[in-house]
C-alpha cells in the first residue's frame, strides 16, 4: 500500500495534521495505537482547552471531538490498535489485528507525544509496594475507568498535571495530603496553583522531595524531606505522611524511539528537533506535538501539527523549497522551538526561561521585545515577523533580565 | 511414595521437576502466590563460570557444574541464557595478582577458557570500560538469564509431569513419627510426606527449626541495584566485575538478556528480622553508582529505569548447607542458597535426587517413561519473522494487538501468561516482559489489569500487584 502522507498518533497534534495534510490535497492515513483518538485529551475531563483555537473553554474530549468531527466530514478515518512496529526509509511497518502490512509513504508526520517519568527512575529508595502512580495512570484509572487509586494521596511534583491530579483526587473523595515539590516555586501555572490547591486547602511543600518508601505489600508511609539547592535531601528536616497512595508527577518525556536512529533531537526539549514547518532533519519525516517539545496549551500542539501536516503534504507535491536557518538558543533560554527556520512560512517560536524573571527581553535575531513575569512554566509563544529575520545565517534566541 | 518441596524459588522449582522425572507424588509448596518471587526474583542473573569459589566449598563443587548444564537446560525448559563470558579486571599490579589466584582457582574447579588479558585486547573487546583498566581475567562460559523464568519454566514443565503446585500456603510445621516427617502442615491443609525436600531460601533456617532438625542460621545480606535503559544496549556485552575484595564479589556492571544494563549489588548485612524487607537505601544506590563509575565512566543515571533490591541468604560459614538431616532420616535441607545459587541449582537439583535421596536415603526410584523434559515458552510474537506473525495474526487476531509498548508484547501474551498461571500484576510481568521497560506501565499497566479481569471473571478492584495486600485500586469513582 502506498499513502502521500501516513500520520503517526492522533492526539492533538496528529489528527490537526490529517486534517490539513487531506485539505492540501494528499491521501492521508492516520494510525493510532490506542483504542481511539484523542491521545491525552481523552483523559483531561477539567475545562481549560481551546481558549486560543476556539476562543472557548472547553475539556478535553470535547476539544478532540470537534478535530475528530472534522476528520469525518474530510473522511478521514483513523485506524486504531494500530502498532507502528518500525519505520525504514520512506517504508512503515504497521501492525494491527487484520495483520502486518507494509505502507510505503511520501512523507510521514511523527506525532506520538510524550510519555510520563516513571516513578522508577526517580531513584527515590524504600520498599516497593503498591499504590504508585504516574500522574496519567491515576488519571486515566479516574476519569476513563471509574475507579479510584485509593484513600489518601500524596502528589510529588507540582507541574500542571500534578496540580489538576491533586484536585481531581479531592473532588473525588480522596484526601490529599499535599503536593511536594523539589524546586523552590511551583512547576506547574499560577493559575492552577490558585485553582487546584489554594480553593481546596492542600499544602504546597516546596524545596522538598520524597526521601523514602514504605510499605510491605500496599504504600503505608512516604518520608518527605527539604532539599537543598542541589536537590540533596537536608537531614533533620524529615516528616512522615501515612498515606497509600503516591501520585508522581515528575515530568513528560517526548517519545523517540520510533525515529531514534533517523532524525536529529532538539537538545533542549529532548524531542524531535525540526523547521517551522515541521520538517525534521530527514526531510520525508516531519513532526508535531509533545513528541517535539512538550507544551503548556493543546492549542499550541494544533497549530504546530496543522503546519505539519500541511509542509507534508506540499512536501509530496515537490513544494518545499528554500535553505534553512539555524536557531540557536541563547542565554537564560532552557527550550527552544523550532531550530530552523525555513523563510516559507512566517517563523513562531516556543521558548521556556532558565529560571523566574520579573522582566525579561526577549532577542531573537533582530527582534527585541518586553515580557513581564517570566516562569518555566509557562511557554512564550512568539510569532517573529519576517522582516526581522531577513539577511541572517542564524537566529540566536536569549533573554536578558531587565532590572 | 510421596514427596514434598518447600519453597518455590530456582532450587525448589528444579528440585520439584528433578523428581517428577520418578514414579512419586511431588508436591511444591510455595507461600507466594506465583513462583520465584523469593530470592530467585531480584539477583545479578548471572550464571557464574565457577572461579570464584575456593576449591574445598560446596559452592565450587556444584558452581562450575551448574554452569556446564545451563546450555541444555535452557533448551528443554526454553527460557533465555546467553553464555556472553566475564571480565574481572585490574587497575594495577596488585589487583593482577588477584586474578592469577583466581585463574588458578577457577583451573582448580574445572572452569574451561580461562586467560587473562591485556589492556588493548580487553579495550577491544569492552571498548566502555575505564581505559585506566590494565588486566581482565576473562572467563568465555560465565552466562546470563532470567532467574526467575527459570523456576517458572521449571514449575511449567514439572506440573505437565504431574507436579501438584500449592500456591498461597505457608508452612507452619511438620508432624512427626519415628524419627521421620510424616506429614506437612500449612496454614490452609496437611500433606502426607515420605520425602521433604527443604528450599525455603531465606526461611530454610526456619523450616528446619519447624522440623526439629540440623540448620545454619540465615541472615540477609543485602545487594541494591539499578537497572538502565534498553537505549544503552551493548554498553558492555559480558559481565564486568571488579578484582574482588574479601566481602564480595564486588559491585558490577553487565548486560540483562533483554538488552538493559544492570548495576549492582551492594553487599550489606542485615538483622534476621529483615528477611522480608529488600529496601533501597540513598547510601547503597550512591555506592552502586561511584563503584560502576569507575568501571565504565559513561554510564549515564539519566537513564535509570528503576531501582531494587535482592537478600542473599547467608550463612556464618559463607557456604552452602546440603545434606539429608542425621535426625530427621527423610528430611533434606537446601539452604543457605547464598551465590552463587542460581547457577548450582540445576547441579543440586541432580544431587539431591541422585545421591541424597537414592544413595544416602537409600530409596529405589523408578524413572518415568512419559517423563518429558520439554516446555515451549510463551511465543513472542514481536520477535517472530513478519511472515510468521502475519500467519499468528491470522490464526488469532490478539497476535496482532500490542499492549506493552516499550516492550512489545501482545494481548495473545498476556492472555497466555494468564492460562499458565499468572494471577497477578507481577505473574503478568515475570512471565512477559509487560510493564517491565522504559516506561514501567505508564501505558499498559490499566490495560493489564482489565486484561486481568475480564480472563479471571472477577472486579478489577480485585487485581493485585503481587501480594493478598497488594491492591491497587479501591473501588469505583461512581456508581
Ligand atoms: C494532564 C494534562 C493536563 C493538561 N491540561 C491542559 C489544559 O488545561 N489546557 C491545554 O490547553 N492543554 C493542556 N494539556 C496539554 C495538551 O493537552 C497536550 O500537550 C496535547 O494534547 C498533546 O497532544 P499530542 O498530540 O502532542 O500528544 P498526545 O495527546 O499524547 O497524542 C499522541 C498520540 O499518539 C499515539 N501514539 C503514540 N505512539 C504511537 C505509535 N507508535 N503508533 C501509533 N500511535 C501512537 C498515542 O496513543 C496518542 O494518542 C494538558 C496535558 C496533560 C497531560
Ligand atoms: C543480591 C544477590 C545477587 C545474586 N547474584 C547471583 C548471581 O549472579 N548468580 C548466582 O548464581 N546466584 C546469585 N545469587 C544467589 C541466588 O539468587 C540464590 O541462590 C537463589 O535465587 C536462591 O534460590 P532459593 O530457591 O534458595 O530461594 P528463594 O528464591 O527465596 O525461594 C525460596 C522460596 O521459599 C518460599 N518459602 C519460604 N518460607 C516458606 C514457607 N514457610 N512455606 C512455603 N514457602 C516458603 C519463599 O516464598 C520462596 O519463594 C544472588 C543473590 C542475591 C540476593
Amino acid at each position: 500500500m502506498r499513502v502521500d502522507v501516513m500520520i503517526i498518533g492522533a492526539g492533538a497534534a496528529g489528527m490537526a495534521a490529517a486534517i490539513k495534510a487531506k485539505e492540501e490535497g494528499a491521501e492521508v492515513l492516520l494510525v493510532e495505537r490506542d483504542d481511539r483518538t484523542g491521545g491525552i485529551l481523552n483523559q483531561c475531563i477539567h475545562n481549560g482547552f481551546g481558549l486560543h483555537y476556539f476562543k472557548q473553554e472547553l475539556t478535553g474530549p470535547e476539544y478532540a471531538e470537534r478535530f475528530q468531527e472534522k476528520m469525518d466530514k474530510l473522511g478521514i478515518k483513523a485506524v486504531t490498535n494500530a502498532y507502528v512496529k518500525q519505520i525504514g526509509n520512506r517504508e512503515v511497518i504497521l501492525v494491527t489485528e487484520k495483520g502486518i502490512e507494509r505502507i510505503e509513504v511520501g512523507a510521514l508526520v511523527y506525532a506520538v507525544g510524550a510519555r510520563e517519568r516513571p516513578f522508577g527512575s526517580l531513584m527515590i529508595p524504600g520498599d516497593r509496594p503498591s499504590g504508585i502512580f504516574t500522574a496519567g495512570v491515576a488519571q486515566r484509572l479516574i476519569n476513563i475507568e471509574n475507579h479510584l487509586p485509593g484513600k489518601r494521596a500524596l502528589i510529588l511534583g507540582s507541574g500542571d498535571i500534578g496540580l489538576i491530579m491533586a484536585r481531581r483526587l479531592v473532588l473525588e473523595g480522596m484526601e490529599v495530603v499535599g503536593v511536594v515539590e523539589r524546586l523552590p516555586y511551583p512547576g506547574g501555572l499560577l493559575r492552577n496553583v490558585v485553582q487546584c490547591l489554594e480553593d481546596y486547602d492542600i499544602p504546597l511543600y516546596l524545596s522538598s522531595t520524597v526521601v523514602e518508601v514504605r510499605g510491605r505489600e500496599r504504600l503505608e508511609e512516604v518520608v518527605v524531606a527539604k532539599v537543598d539547592e542541589s536537590f540533596n535531601p537536608i537531614p533533620g528536616t524529615e516528616k512522615v505522611f501515612k498515606i497509600d497512595t503516591l501520585v508522581v508527577s515528575a515530568g513528560l518525556i517526548p517519545q523517540l524511539k520510533l525515529v531514534d536512529s533517523l532524525v536529529n533531537k532538539n537538545p533542549t526539549s529532548k524531542g524531535v528537533a525540526t523547521s517551522n514547518i515541521g520538517q525534521t532533519s530527514t526531510d520525508w519525516i516531519f513532526s508535531a506535538g509533545n513528541c517535539t517539545a512538550v507544551f503548556d496549551l493543546v492549542d499550541y500542539v494544533t497549530y504546530e501539527g496543522e503546519t505539519a501536516g500541511k509542509y507534508a503534504a506540499k512536501f509530496v507535491k515537490g513544494e518545499v523549497k528554500g535553505g534553512r536557518i539555524p536557531i540557536k538558543p541563547g542565554k537564560n533560554a532552557a527550550v527552544v522551538h523550532p531550530l530552523w527556520y525555513i523563510p516559507i512560512e512566517p517563523l513562531t517560536l516556543y521558548i521556556r526561561v532558565k529560571r523566574p524573571m520579573e522582566k525579561g527581553r526577549l532577542v531573537a535575531g533582530k527582534f527585541e521585545r518586553v515580557f513581564e513575569d517570566l516562569v518555566p512554566s509557562e511557554m512564550l509563544r512568539v510569532r517573529i515577523p519576517d522582516r526581522y529575520l531577513e539577511g541572517l545565517d542564524e537566529i540566536v534566541v536569549s533573554i536578558e533580565e531587565v532590572i | 511414595m510421596k514427596a514434598v518441596v518447600i519453597g518455590a524459588g530456582v532450587f525448589g522449582a528444579l528440585v520439584a521437576r528433578e523428581l517428577t522425572r520418578y514414579d512419586l507424588e511431588v508436591t511444591l509448596i510455595e507461600k507466594n502466590l506465583d513462583v520465584g518471587w523469593g530470592v530467585t526474583k531480584a539477583n545479578s542473573a548471572i550464571v557464574h563460570a565457577g572461579y570464584d569459589d575456593p576449591p574445598e566449598t560446596v559452592r565450587a563443587r556444584f558452581c562450575a557444574k551448574g554452569n556446564a548444564m545451563y546450555e541444555e537446560l535452557s533448551k528443554e525448559l526454553d527460557f533465555e541464557f546467553k553464555r556472553v563470558g566475564s571480565f574481572v579486571v585490574a587497575f594495577n599490579d596488585e589487583e593482577l595478582k588477584e586474578l592469577e589466584r583466581l585463574l588458578k582457582q577457577g583451573e582448580k574447579n574445572g572452569v574451561p577458557g580461562l586467560r587473562i588479558l591485556e589492556r588493548d585486547e580487553l579495550l577491544s573487546m569492552e571498548p566502555s570500560l575505564n581505559p585506566e583498566i590494565k588486566y581482565a581475567l576473562y572467563a568465555p562460559t560465565a552466562g546470563i538469564t532470567e532467574p526467575w523464568m527459570v523456576a517458572i519454566a521449571a514449575v511449567e514443565n514439572a506440573v505437565k509431569n504431574g507436579l501438584k503446585l500449592v500456591l498461597g500456603e505457608r508452612v507452619t510445621g511438620f508432624e512427626k513419627a519415628n524419627g521421620r516427617v510424616k506429614k506437612v502442615i500449612t496454614d490452609k491443609n496437611e500433606y502426607e510426606a515420605d520425602i521433604v525436600i527443604n528450599c525455603a531460601g531465606l526461611y530454610a533456617d526456619e523450616i528446619a527449626k519447624m522440623a526439629g532438625v540440623e540448620y545454619v542460621p540465615i541472615h540477609p545480606r543485602k545487594g541494591e541495584y539499578i537497572l538502565l535503559d534498553k537505549k544503552l544496549q551493548g554498553l558492555v556485552r559480558r559481565v564486568i566485575f571488579p578484582a574482588p575484595t574479601k566481602i564480595s564479589k564486588g559491585i558490577l556492571v553487565l548486560p540483562t538478556v533483554d538488552g538493559g544494563i544492570l548495576l549492582g549489588p551492594t553487599a550489606e548485612d542485615l538483622p534476621q528480622d529483615m528477611k522480608d524487607r529488600p529496601i533501597t537505601t540513598r547510601e547503597g544506590l550512591e555506592k552502586v553508582r561511584s563503584f560502576t563509575k569507575r568501571l565504565v565512566p559513561s554510564i549515564d543515571l539519566s537513564l535509570a529505569i528503576k531501582t531494587f533490591s535482592g537478600l542473599r541468604p547467608e550463612s556464618p560459614q559463607k557456604d552452602f548447607f546440603i545434606g539429608v538431616s542425621e535426625s530427621v532420616k527423610n528430611f533434606v535441607n537446601v539452604m543457605a542458597t547464598r551465590s552463587p545459587g542460581l547457577t548450582a541449582a540445576p547441579a543440586v537439583a541432580k544431587y539431591v535426587v541422585e545421591e541424597l535421596i537414592q544413595e544416602k536415603m537409600k530409596l529405589q526410584l523408578m524413572k518415568k517413561e512419559s517423563f518429558d523434559p520439554h516446555r515451549e515458552g510463551i511465543k513472542r510474537y514481536a520477535s517472530l519473522p513478519l511472515e510468521e506473525w502475519q500467519k499468528e495474526i491470522e490464526k488469532d487476531p490478539r497476535a496482532g494487538r500490542m499492549v506493552c509498548f516499550c516492550n512489545e508484547v501482545t494481548e495473545k501474551e498476556i492472555v497466555e501468561a494468564i492460562r499458565r498461571g499468572a494471577r497477578t500484576l507481577d505473574g503478568i510481568k515475570f512471565r512477559t516482559r509487560a510493564m517491565f521497560g522504559r516506561c514501567q506501565g505508564g501505558f499498559c499497566m490499566v490495560k493489564i489489569m482489565k486484561i486481568l479481569a475480564r480472563e479471571l471473571g472477577v472486579d478489577i478492584c480485585e487485581i493485585r500487584m503481587n501480594s493478598k495486600g497488594s491492591w491497587v485500586v479501591n473501588g469505583k469513582v461512581r456508581e
